[in-house]
């Protein structure tokens, strides 16, 4: 195990420590811990608001299934450029780059897609305060669309890395990002369930 | 976690300039002393208010010069009013447990020393550290602010329950703006304390030193690591809670505001909102917050007292294993907060047991301090008075929380001063008293310079026999029906219980005068002290192995390698009666 890890040392940029890219692992895990925490507090408050008796149902646009697809294929799209990624050396990198970008393009096209939900909601009159289950909707899909914003931002500072200074891929701050990413589009998915199911 | 054993080189670069040395520091034991001045400006401004509480209640007609200043409507003429007395109560609440109690004992203590204590040059990310303080200083700020606007404080207490926090200014005088200010602070300090928690986990899990296994770990780092975990949950669940209830202050949502509620002769335009989902989500974060505040000071405690007796505890490893059930068990119990909010009786007795069931661990940890005492020839000085000082508040806090575990005698006492003593002996106190053992103990490694060992002496008894006088009485007060929460008693059939407030009222002037003794001990002791050697107190983990102050990069170009359990004494070791962790000396004896 310690011998792996003094390889990805060797093989990574030269301030990067086998502690510090383990820590940067542990780091995300713990952020996900966190955020798993945070919505595991609002689906509670949810399922205790519920039992107020004023729920009304809300029908959810068509475009927030294409933003699920957007999403979950941006993780696919960020597995390929991992599995393409040299952290070594230049090579393949620009294929590698390619995909990261694709991964961030797919990002975005999610939270405009999210954006286009809210106005749809709008234009049936159903805003922030309308309904309990308005209220809930905006609060966990803005909460969620706010930690995929960190998710473009990581990415961003990923492709800009290597495309300027370094040239090369930092593999903890890869991975680091990219568990991130995926736990972005698996807690989307489950907000998606909670929200087809309870709102 | 062999890997661990690997050194890094530096994580950052000498700091240059004065901003990055002094202000946007990226150095843990610069950040660690920022935590702890804010905490120590928070405690003053507490304690002040704590003052002017007690002042009210006794002599609530009487002025206090220049308080309309600060507050024309709160106080006109001076004179305090029953609702400036709740903003009072709120911003001292609040400042103490948020800025006191978690700033000082873990982010301030746990960011100089955690990494130090595990081998480290800093923490795993430097960088969201510094984000951690100074988002923790701009919390701050947006509170105090709340008593620079013409609305005032909040009134709703630092627990801030709805509907009241969550309707507006129609419920009172601070609940406009100055409950939205308590609210965004509240927000912003979680985030500041979720990247202290991950970043003490991450360090502790990957940066140890060589050798330096887990149960290698000092107590009161693995105190720091627990409490990181218990953090990292609490503020997560702390942070949507405010999210929520500032949606309905300001966006017109009903998450916590029930329907038809008139407030002020006006009807609240809300639906269908549950006041006690505020609550669970509160404490929720609230009950696993008393161990935020008080595991840190079990561990410095435990630390500084293993180092006075010059031997080790009867079980370390017990010890460890009850402050992680603690951590554990904190998550189980939060609804005792709540027996008396209407809340269905047989969850109230499924939340009993696993108070109840907390004392094991908390007795546990006491008896291990008492036996090991037993019989130890202890040096007396400040820092270890204060943590015996600790273990006399712990169990005199403690053993109260065994009566207001049950829901039939809480639901008698939950509204009175006997809540009141309880909390403020075994929180608030007790963990002072942890936070002040730690400042005798660690001040000459932080500044190379001792602190005035009788001065210190002083200090504790003026406070140790002062917190007494204030917070037993509490107990009593509590037992014949003295409510709390209200701006004073003069007038009603509370009036014969005055003597008693006043005792405690002079009791509190005296104990937070000496207070001053500690700052002017703090600041002279800072420039005048005698010369700190590097291991004044002989003590064996890793602290004591570098230079006081430590250099920018703690251990310089070495990287420690770890032989030795963290607690040595009692052997024959080449520097006396300690073997340190770092020593590759065999132990002889002990």
């Amino acid at each position: 195990m310690a011998s792996t890890v003094y390889q990805r040392v060797a093989s990574s940029s030269a301030s990067e420590t086998p502690g510090h890219a383990h820590a940067a692992r542990s780091g995300i895990w713990v952020a996900i811990f966190a955020i798993t925490m945070s919505f595991a507090a609002l689906t509670s408050s949810l399922m205790v608001r519920q039992g107020s008796g004023d729920w009304k149902h809300i029908a959810l646009p068509a475009v927030i299934y294409l933003n699920t697809v957007a999403l979950l294929l941006s993780s696919l799209t960020l597995e390929m450029g991992r599995s393409r990624a040299d952290y070594g050396s230049m090579s393949r990198r620009r294929d590698s780059l390619l995909w990261l970008i694709a991964t961030l393009a797919l990002g975005m096209v999610f939270v405009a897609g999210q954006y286009l939900v809210w106005q749809r909601l709008r234009e049936q009159g159903l805003y922030l305060a309308t309904t309990s289950n308005s209220s809930f909707f905006y609060v966990f899909t803005a909460v969620h669309v706010l930690h995929v914003l960190g998710g473009i931002t990581a990415l961003s500072v990923l492709i800009a890395g290597s495309a300027s200074r370094q040239r090369v891929f930092r593999r903890s701050r890869f991975e680091a990002t990219a568990i991130y990413w995926h736990f972005m589009g698996a807690l989307w998915v489950y907000l998606l369930i909670v929200i087809s199911v309870r709102l | 976690m062999e890997e661990a054993a690997v050194q890094p080189t530096h994580v950052h670069a000498p700091p240059e300039g004065f901003l990055r040395k002094y202000v946007f520091s990226l150095d843990h034991k610069v950040i660690g002393k920022q935590y702890y001045g804010l905490a120590l400006v928070s405690v003053f401004i507490g304690m002040v208010l704590s003052w002017l509480m007690r002042f009210h209640l006794v002599w609530p007609e009487v002025k206090v010069h220049g308080l309309e200043v600060l507050s024309a409507s709160g106080a006109p003429g001076g004179v305090i009013t029953p609702e400036y007395y709740l903003s009072l109560l709120t911003m001292h609440g609040t400042l103490m447990v948020f800025f006191v109690l978690t700033n000082a004992p873990f982010a301030g203590f746990g960011n100089y020393f955690l990494p130090i204590q595990i081998g480290a040059e800093d923490m795993a990310f430097p960088r969201f550290n510094m984000m951690s303080f100074w988002t923790t200083f701009v919390a701050f700020v947006v509170l105090v602010l709340a008593f620079f606007i013409p609305d005032g404080p909040p009134i709703s207490g630092w627990t801030a329950y709805a509907p009241l926090s969550a309707v507006g200014k129609d419920a009172g005088p601070g609940l406009g703006w100055g409950q939205n200010l308590w609210a965004i602070s509240i927000a912003i300090f979680c985030i500041g304390q979720l990247l202290g928690s991950l970043n003490f986990i991450a360090t502790t899990l990957d940066l140890r030193a060589k050798g330096m296994t887990l149960m290698r770990m000092p107590i009161c780092t693995w105190a720091w690591f627990i409490t990181s975990c218990i953090g990292l949950l609490a503020f997560a669940v702390l942070l949507p809670a405010c999210l929520l209830l500032l949606l309905d202050r300001m966006a017109g949502t009903s998450f916590f505001i029930p329907s038809g509620l008139v407030v002020s002769d006006r009807l609240q335009n809300h639906a269908g909102g549950s006041p006690l989902l505020w609550q669970h989500l509160f404490w929720f974060f609230g009950h696993p917050e008393v161990y935020i505040a008080i595991l840190p000071a079990v561990g410095i405690v435990s630390h500084v007292l293993i180092t006075s007796m010059r031997k080790p505890l009867l079980s370390a490893k017990v010890l460890i294993y009850s402050m992680l059930s603690i951590g554990f068990l904190s998550w189980m119990v939060w609804g005792h907060h709540m027996f008396v909010s209407g809340m269905n009786p047989f969850s109230s007795l499924l939340f009993s047991f696993p108070t109840l069931t907390i004392t094991i661990p908390a007795t546990i940890i006491t008896l291990i301090w008492l036996g090991s005492l037993y019989g130890a020839n202890i040096q007396i000085n400040s820092a270890s008075l204060f943590a015996l000082g600790f273990v006399s508040m712990f169990v005199s806090g403690g053993v109260s929380g065994f009566f207001l575990a049950q829901p039939s005698i809480d639901i008698y006492l939950h509204a009175t001063y006997f809540v009141v003593g309880h909390f403020h002996m075994v929180m608030g106190v007790a963990a002072i008293f942890g936070i002040l053992s730690g400042t005798y103990f660690w001040f000459s490694k932080m500044t190379g310079r001792m602190m005035n060992d009788s001065l210190g002496k002083l200090h504790f008894w003026i406070t140790f026999v002062g917190t007494y006088c204030i917070f037993m009485p509490f107990h009593y007060l509590g037992l014949v029906g003295n409510v709390r929460r209200y701006a004073s008693f003069v007038d009603d059939f509370m009036a014969p219980l005055m003597p008693v407030h006043k005792f405690v009222t002079i009791a509190a002037f005296v104990t937070g005068a000496a207070q001053f003794l500690f700052l002017y001990n703090l600041i002279y002791s800072r420039f005048r002290g005698q010369l700190a050697s590097e291991n004044p107190w002989h003590g064996t983990s890793l602290e004591w192995s570098i230079p006081s102050p430590p250099p920018w990069n703690n251990f310089g170009d070495k990287h420690p390698v770890i032989f030795h359990d963290p607690y040595q004494y009692g052997v024959k070791g080449s520097k006396g009666d300690f073997v340190m962790q770092d020593s590759p000396e065999q132990i002889v004896g002990g």
